[in-house]
């Protein structure tokens, strides 16, 4: 929570839950109207259900939708006006993130929760079906509307407000963008290897660093999860000391009772795990969300890569055709060319042809010239709001993380008071005895 | 409790201490009639006053005791024949039965042996505390480890300290000869003799008897009670070494935890203070657990272990009383078809049944007392266990609130550096 007067308060979610925010107050990007979606109306992610109905080849599944509220913060006519809702399934927050993410590509995207659990220590259930999975995942999908829509740049998006609104329809609406070309272009773009002469030196340490992130943040998560693992192990079987002890105590005359009461403690003690490592799941659902940060962090350099590399492209395509312009005008071959060597062989064309040609070209030139320009402009543009946007979430992280590693400390502390309080009852009976 | 006025020991009644004999309680030659009145030696009545006084304190507090044992200094020894560690024991008493008042011997394990054979022998029916187990527990190298020899030199320090604070066995003249001798070889000589002709009896018994006729319901609920409590201990047992092990993978993994957030740090600037806090907190938490599995093994652990063969040493007085008894009502029974003898079986019938009333009353007195020792060691064992958990919460606690703290003071910088700036 923040605790800096200055900061804006932006509404959170509809229960009143604290929740983390992203800074709405800093603004390095081109402005939309001023005022982030989230600062007009309020999102939350209420409730989630189970359906069943057909898919798309006509079988029937099980599939879970999560209802969105809103509520709009002005009033209408004086009145509070009324929530709105509609229901919503994962894959439909997947698509308006894809959507989001072509339309976007120099936003480090928020990223949706885990499709399936991972990292899960093992009392956790990794089915998606699992109630805990589904709240924990509802908990993730409402921080994602939240992210995106006190987003500088992303909350102005009309199919983002159309997501939150229109229940009916919105699909069509996304594919009618036919933002889903771009997305395939872009991601066969993406895996592809090129070698960039002169990219942006802060978005390649950028995408250096998210690569960091990615590998410490998955190892944290990796090592805690085992961690995680053996103390639930420790705490239960302390749940047998519980049951000897209660035996034991039919058996004995004066030790009978406190070994008994002791027992009771033992049996606590057992049983505290289980909120304890719940609450610590939070914690590493505030780790794993910047795990996937990291992805959409690189995503946007590489981004950056395709388009500087297109420009080098263009760059280089523009400098053979001078060459080739030059050469025939003046006759003199600098590079080896196929043309030049048919020219030595067969005789040089003649003037007509070499005038076609050379008209040609100073097209070619013409359009080329053009083209290198829209893509500079673009690699410019690209680079200023992507730098923008990269500094923005850099503050966000650093901020998220630094909170989440203090609850962390919270949560430790008050695991060991726990502990402390159940142990000294313990002894108290053990004295008894 | 007490209540008693016949003395649960039955050797301070019927046989004097300071006979160097072997004490042979046993033999069917010994009784009263034999025409030794109830000795009142000064020994013996001392013993009876003391006995008296300690079953209302039940054992020897610092203010009475009169005799104190240590063993330490473990030292190997070598023969041509063989390797072996050897103890010192060192003996401070004002007892006048001593010709001095320190004593300083060597002994091994083998002594050990020897004299708690000795003393179960002559005292069938007291309990005998147990001596630390003969050979190696799985899952250690040798027997010439550390720890090992550590453990059993603690063990062995605790068996001649009860025998020392126990009423009856304390004046065992092996006990003394244990303490004083230099060279133990020539006393070890004696008794084995003794030994097998006991065993020859009991399998005589055992051969014609075909079982109690009435075991008294006092000794039955003895019985059942040494059952239960076997098996009890052995659980207990196994669920804390369930525990260390558990303890043991969790601090495995702590250790592997603590540097994710050290290395991470490394490619961080603004989070560089967080993380290398909260990994330096988890880092002396691993310290803390490691002290706690530590203290789990050095006190828990052992006293639990002792009180498993306590178990068992009480399985065995539980046996050899009901043999006594076996034999006196194998005589009984065998006093109705040989009407020729009547007068002198009547004799040796009286005699089993006086020797099975004294074996029955040493083991009533000896019983509540081992009760209350047994309940006092294990009570404090778990008391030191709760407290060392305790301490380990709070040192933890401790670490992780003087991060908060510090997280704050750094806030508070940062806001004052940009209100400045």
């Amino acid at each position: 929570m923040a605790e800096d007067g200055k900061e804006e308060s932006v509404a959170s979610s509809c229960d009143g839950s604290d929740r983390t925010e992203p800074d709405g107050s800093l603004n390095h990007t081109v402005p939309g109207d001023g005022s982030s979606l989230l600062r007009r109306m309020e999102i939350c992610v209420a409730e989630a259900e189970r359906r069943s109905g057909k898919n798309a080849v006509g079988m029937q599944e099980t599939f879970t939708v999560y209802l969105i509220e809103t509520r709009l913060l002005e009033s209408v006519d004086g009145r509070n006006p009324p929530p709105d809702s509609l229901w919503r399934r994962y894959s439909e927050f997947e698509l308006l993130r894809n959507y989001l993410i072509v339309t976007y590509p120099f936003i480090v995207m928020p990223p949706l929760p885990e499709k399936r659990a991972e990292f899960v220590w093992h009392k956790l259930s990794a089915d998606n079906m699992d109630p805990d999975f589904v709240e924990r995942r509802r908990v993730g999908l409402e921080n994602f509307l939240l992210r995106v829509a006190s987003h500088p740049v992303l909350s102005n998006d009309k199919i983002l407000y159309h997501f939150l609104t229109k229940e009916h329809g919105w699909k069509e609406m996304v594919y009618e963008t036919e933002f889903q070309a771009k997305a395939d272009s872009r991601l066969r773009a993406l895996n592809a290897t090129f070698r960039v002469r002169s990219p942006n030196k802060p978005l390649m340490e950028t995408k250096h660093y998210s690569d960091e992130l990615q590998s410490h943040t998955s190892q944290l998560l990796r090592a805690r999860t085992r961690v995680a693992d053996r103390l639930y192990a420790v705490y239960k079987v302390h749940g047998n000391y519980g049951r000897v002890f209660s035996e034991w105590s039919a058996i004995e005359k004066e030790m009978g009772d406190g070994l008994q009461s002791a027992g009771h403690h033992m049996d606590a003690y057992a049983a505290s795990i289980d909120d304890i490592l719940e609450e610590e799941e939070h914690y590493a659902d505030q780790l794993k969300e910047y795990l996937f940060y990291a992805e959409a962090l690189r995503a946007v350099c590489r981004k950056h890569e395709l388009t500087q590399f297109e420009l080098e492209m263009a760059s280089q395509d523009l400098v053979s055709k001078k060459q080739q312009r030059e050469e025939l005008a003046t006759g003199i071959v600098r590079t080896f060319s196929f043309k030049g060597m048919t020219n030595k062989l067969f005789g040089q064309e003649a003037p007509e042809q070499r005038e076609a040609r050379l008209n040609l070209l100073e097209e070619l030139i013409a359009e080329g010239e053009e083209a290198v320009k829209d893509k500079t402009a673009e690699c410019e543009e690209y680079v200023e709001r992507a730098w923008a946007d990269v500094l923005r979430f850099k503050d966000q992280k650093d901020k998220d993380l630094q909170e989440a590693l203090i609850n962390y400390a919270h949560m430790q502390i008050s695991m060991c008071k726990k502990g402390i309080q159940i142990w000294s009852n313990a002894r108290e009976c053990f004295l008894k005895m | 409790m007490s209540g008693h006025t016949v003395p649960a020991d039955i050797s301070g009644h019927m046989l004097d201490f300071d006979e160097d004999e072997d004490l042979e309680v046993f033999s069917k030659n010994t009784s009263l009639t034999d025409g030794d009145p109830i000795p009142n030696s000064p020994g013996s009545m001392v013993n009876q006053y003391r006995l008296e006084e300690d079953e209302e304190e039940q054992q020897q507090d610092g203010d009475t005791k009169d005799i104190f044992v240590t063993v330490d200094n473990p030292e190997n020894h070598i023969t041509a024949l063989e390797t072996f560690i050897m103890y010192r024991v060192v003996t401070k008493t004002t007892r006048s039965e001593f010709d001095s008042s320190e004593f300083e011997v060597r002994r091994r394990y083998q002594d050990f042996l020897w004299l708690r054979s000795r003393l179960e022998e002559n005292y069938p029916t007291l309990i005998v505390h147990p001596l630390p187990e003969k050979f190696v527990m799985k899952g250690m190298v040798e027997r010439f480890n550390d720890d090992f020899i550590e453990t059993r030199r603690k063990a062995l320090h605790r068996f001649l300290n009860r025998i020392s604070e126990h009423p009856i066995l304390s004046y065992s003249q092996y006990f003394k000869v244990f303490l004083t001798t230099q060279e133990l070889a020539s006393h070890k000589k004696q008794g084995p003799g003794f030994l097998s002709r006991m065993g020859v009896t009991m399998r005589a018994v055992a051969n014609s008897v075909r079982g109690l006729r009435s075991r008294l319901d006092e000794f039955t609920v003895m019985q059942e009670y040494v059952e239960d409590f076997s098996n009890k201990i052995g659980i207990v047992d196994k669920v804390t070494q369930r525990i260390i092990k558990e303890q043991r993978e969790y601090l495995d993994d702590l250790k592997q935890y603590s540097p994710t957030y050290f290395q991470w740090a490394e490619s961080e600037v603004e989070l560089v203070e967080p993380l290398k806090g909260v990994g330096s907190c988890v880092e002396r938490c691993t310290k803390e657990t490691e002290e706690q599995i530590q203290h789990l093994s050095e006190v828990l652990v052992p006293a639990l272990h002792e009180y498993i063969l306590c178990a068992d040493t009480l399985k065995g007085v539980m046996r050899r009383r009901d043999n006594i008894q076996a034999e006196f009502e194998a005589k009984n029974e065998a006093m109705g078809s040989r009407k020729n003898d009547e007068e002198i079986l009547q004799e040796e019938v009286d005699n089993l049944a006086d020797r099975m009333e004294q074996a029955n009353n040493a083991l009533r007195g000896d019983w509540s007392r081992w009760k209350t020792i047994m309940r006092t060691d294990l009570r404090s064992a778990f008391v030191a266990t709760a407290e060392k958990n305790m301490e380990y919460y709070e040192k933890c606690l401790a670490v992780w609130e003087s991060f908060l703290v510090s997280q704050r003071g750094e806030s508070t910088e940062q806001r004052e550096e940009e209100h400045a700036s």
